[in-house]
């Protein structure tokens, strides 16, 4: 029900109205509560309804994210892997559709931060430059992402009660993982990540002649993912453990 | 109340790397085995090439006991412990070795006897102060019959270097003698791998590549490697990955004589009033069982181990089974493999497929290969070349301060660079000393309510010499190699939870300093085998799995020729 790819420029033009009641919400929130209200975003159903005629595609609908917090994270995962003269970006991998999904499951646990640093950085934004980050101008945008990623944006009541670089490290380590991880899990639709980066894609059997063509430069990339085969069992983790020190 | 089951003659506690291997010789002499494991069985269609399940969320890691049993952490006895992030060990028949890199070193002859080498070369001043290091209670030489089994019975390949004293410039020229080649030639090289190994020459060094337990070529009906890449914390789909559970323990269940339990968490290790212990205590679900046996192996991981023998108190081990000369938890010490260097290449290394047992290893610098006269530490290190990258960890590098972390800049270093990087794998000597040890936490408790595992213990200024010196090392080689850029980090402070964790139920003749003694029998307990790392007293500069193994079919081995005196 996610299938639809997502197109930038369309869907912002579109948000700028439909996002208005969902703003005044998260206006309201201000000082009372990390929390924001919840807002009454549209329903996706209406939303699609309002899309002016000849405009791109849906835009994605997101299960676990409001419409406000999906747009929001759309906007924060262009800036760090931004479609560009080098290809697509993490919004058109999907990266927020692979977060929205791992919300629902084994991200479950960083739901609340989501909720919680979402809100904060609009929050954050208002505060220090006195608009909602998607009507900030580019360079703007770019110097509010900076501030949360040093810990600068820290400050109940104007921006994060915790540290804002721990949610910048959150967001970005997930957006990596929605541009560049399987595309069994949303993201990394149509293979951007991988062809950005080069990698040739996964193959459960390595020749030496294969790996020879490898260094020939004469592998491309053969856009699999790993349960293309039925052979390996779909297994669900429903625990997200911290990083360990490597399993040799 | 528990429910009381038939008795065995051998209960096993934990069927990894080392419990595994033990039930193939107590099998086949035909001693009735009961293997209780924590975790369950898996498959090789269990093993998915997926980043993000593998290695993002820690799968197949997060099915486990141990993830509710995370140790605490402390540098020193006067700070707060501060519980873990993580347990890096899995729970499953074949334990962590169904996702290990399998690389399978022997320890070199050095490695038994620190002491008495250093003292000899040195001088006994030249031993870090504070250090609890004994010799081991015998040399390379007694363990070699073992070593040799156990590559033979799981498979190992590799390249020899001292064949009965014959020196193959093809291996490591400081391994001591062993009986005979591998069993498989050595996994095969990449270019880039080609590369390091020609610059290691050009330095005048010995490069050779190391050893695994996986299977170069089909091997007892297993398939050879496919080198595909995700064999970094993940297990193998075509079963090439000699871990027990597609070895030993199928062998031994064909005995007819092994019966393995799966999801049996063991809560306590019991004793009559003789101390002689009687049988073991395991919850399974909701239901506590106890499983009397005439001799227990524990053979959990080197945390578990320790934890277990603390919390079975009774009359007769009061502090701890085992524990009457305060022992168990001592000499602990996690194997110093951090402070990693990181290189940048100025083309494309082909580095998407490989597996990180593939590679090209330095002993030159390792154990006291080299003269220590004029250095201010003993022991040294490994270095490791080697092959592993995958998508997100390769969007994940370093940008080596040549790019943004993020944004159009940083997108297009990684376009450029993402197959152009590589860091290197340095083990190194790490010593036990007097203030690092391991004990119960007083605060924090798993969700059965027993005290996790505190971990007190710190580097000395003998692995932080090592680590720089090593670091020059592995730099020097990567420039040789053609690297433009090198990232090196930080040296070490806090030992943390690794998977290479040494002590506790130390190994050695003396009774007031050690927990078992020269077969891997606790010098208090009579019908009480320990296996696992928590044996071993030093770590060497390699992995320690394969010494667990040998140690383990040898303590095995002794229980099986000697089962009347030890059980009456």
């Amino acid at each position: 029900m996610t299938g639809e790819r997502p197109r930038t420029i369309s869907r912002r033009a579109l948000l700028r109205g439909a996002g208005a009641a969902g703003t005044a919400a998260a206006v309201r929130a201000v000082g009372v509560s990390a929390e924001p209200a919840a807002a009454p975003a549209p329903a996706p159903a209406a939303t699609a309804a309002v899309q002016p005629a000849g405009a791109a595609p849906a835009r994605a609908v997101y299960e676990q994210l409001t419409a406000d917090e999906g747009e929001l994270l759309e906007a924060i995962a262009d800036h760090l892997i931004p479609n560009d003269e080098h290809g697509p970006g993490a919004v058109a991998a999907g990266a927020v559709t692979y977060i929205d999904r791992a919300l629902g499951g084994a991200l479950s646990g960083s739901r609340d931060a989501y909720r919680g640093g979402l809100a904060a950085f609009d929050r954050y934004c208002r505060s220090s430059r006195g608009a909602p980050f998607r009507e900030l101008s580019s360079v703007d945008q770019v110097s509010a992402l900076i501030d949360v990623e040093t810990g600068a944006a820290t400050g109940a009541g104007t921006g994060f009660a915790g540290s804002s670089g721990a949610f910048f490290d959150m967001v970005h380590g997930h957006v990596l993982q929605g541009t560049f991880g399987d595309p069994y899990y949303g993201g990394n639709q149509n293979f951007v990540g991988w062809d950005l980066i080069g990698y040739p894609g996964i193959r459960t059997a390595v020749s030496p002649a294969l790996q020879a063509r490898l260094e020939a430069g004469e592998l491309r990339p053969n856009h699999r993912s790993a349960y293309d085969s039925d052979y390996f069992e779909k297994a669900v983790v429903s625990v997200a453990t911290k990083e360990a020190r490597h399993g040799d | 109340m528990a429910t009381r089951l038939p008795g065995s003659d051998v209960v096993i506690v934990g069927l990894g790397a080392a419990g595994g291997v033990a039930a193939l010789p107590l099998a086949e002499a035909g001693l009735d085995v009961v293997g209780l494991e924590a975790g369950s069985r898996l498959t090789r269609r269990d093993f998915a090439p997926d980043e993000i399940r593998n290695n993002v969320r820690d799968w197949p890691f997060s099915v486990r006991k141990c993830d509710s049993e995370i140790p605490t952490l402390r540098r020193t006895r006067s700070g707060p412990a501060v519980q873990g992030s993580g347990h890096p060990m899995m729970n499953g028949v074949g334990g962590t070795a169904l996702h290990y890199w399998a690389q399978s070193w022997r320890l070199n002859p050095w490695d038994f006897k620190v002491v008495s080498e250093t003292t000899r070369r040195y001088g006994a001043s030249r031993l870090p102060a504070g250090t609890t290091v004994e010799d081991w209670p015998f040399g390379h030489e007694e363990l070699e019959p073992y070593y040799d089994r156990v590559e033979h019975e799981v498979g190992v390949s590799g390249q020899a270097g001292n064949v009965n004293g014959r020196k193959d410039p093809r291996g490591n020229p400081f391994e001591g003698p062993r009986q005979r080649e591998y069993p498989m030639p050595p996994l095969r090289w990449t270019g880039f791998l080609n590369r390091m190994a020609d610059s290691a020459r050009m330095l005048g060094w010995q490069p050779f590549p190391g050893p695994a337990a996986i299977n170069s070529e089909a091997y007892q009906g297993r398939s050879g490697c496919r080198y595909h890449s995700h064999c970094h914390k993940g297990g193998c789909h075509v079963d090439a990955k000699n871990s027990p559970a597609v070895t030993t323990i199928p062998r031994a269940e064909a005995t007819g004589r092994l019966k393995v339990v799966t999801h049996a968490t063991v809560t306590k290790v019991a004793t009559d009033d003789r101390g002689k212990v009687t049988g073991v205590a395991y919850v399974q679900g909701r239901e506590e069982f106890f499983q009397p046996a005439r001799f227990v192996f524990l053979a959990s991981y080197t945390y578990e181990n320790v934890r277990l023998l603390l919390l079975s108190k009774s009359r007769a081990y009061p502090i701890g089974l085992s524990n009457n000369h305060s022992q168990v938890g001592e000499h602990y010490l996690s194997h110093h493999q951090v402070a990693p260097v990181t290189a940048l290449f100025p083309c494309d290394l082909h580095a998407w497929y490989g597996l990180p047992a593939q590679g090209v290893a330095i002993d030159d610098f390792a154990d006291d290969n080299f003269d220590h006269s004029n250095l201010d530490f003993i022991g040294g290190g490994n270095l490791w070349a080697y092959s592993d990258r995958r998508p997100i960890s390769a969007a994940s590098m370093s940008t080596f301060d040549r790019a943004p972390t993020w944004g159009s800049a940083w997108k297009a270093f990684i376009k450029e660079n993402a197959d152009r990087t590589n860091t290197a794998y340095i083990q190194k000597t790490t010593l036990p000393y007097a203030s690092n040890h391991l004990d119960l936490d007083p605060v924090v408790k798993d969700p059965l309510g027993f005290p996790v595992i505190r971990i007190t213990a710190e580097y000395k200024q003998n692995e932080l010499a090592i680590a720089e010196f090593l670091q020059d090392k592995m730099e020097r080689w990567y420039r040789e190699a053609g690297a433009i850029e090198i990232v090196r980090d930080e040296l070490g402070g806090q030992m943390g939870v690794s998977t290479h964790a040494y002590g506790g139920t130390r190994i050695g003749d003396n009774p007031e300093t050690n927990v078992v003694n020269r077969v891997g029998l606790s010098h208090e307990v009579p019908n009480l085998g320990i296996l696992g790392a928590s044996v071993m007293g030093t770590s060497g500069a390699r992995n320690p799995t394969l010494t667990v193994q040998a140690l383990a079919w040898r303590t095995a081995e002794h229980v099986v020729n000697h089962w009347s005196s030890i059980v009456e």
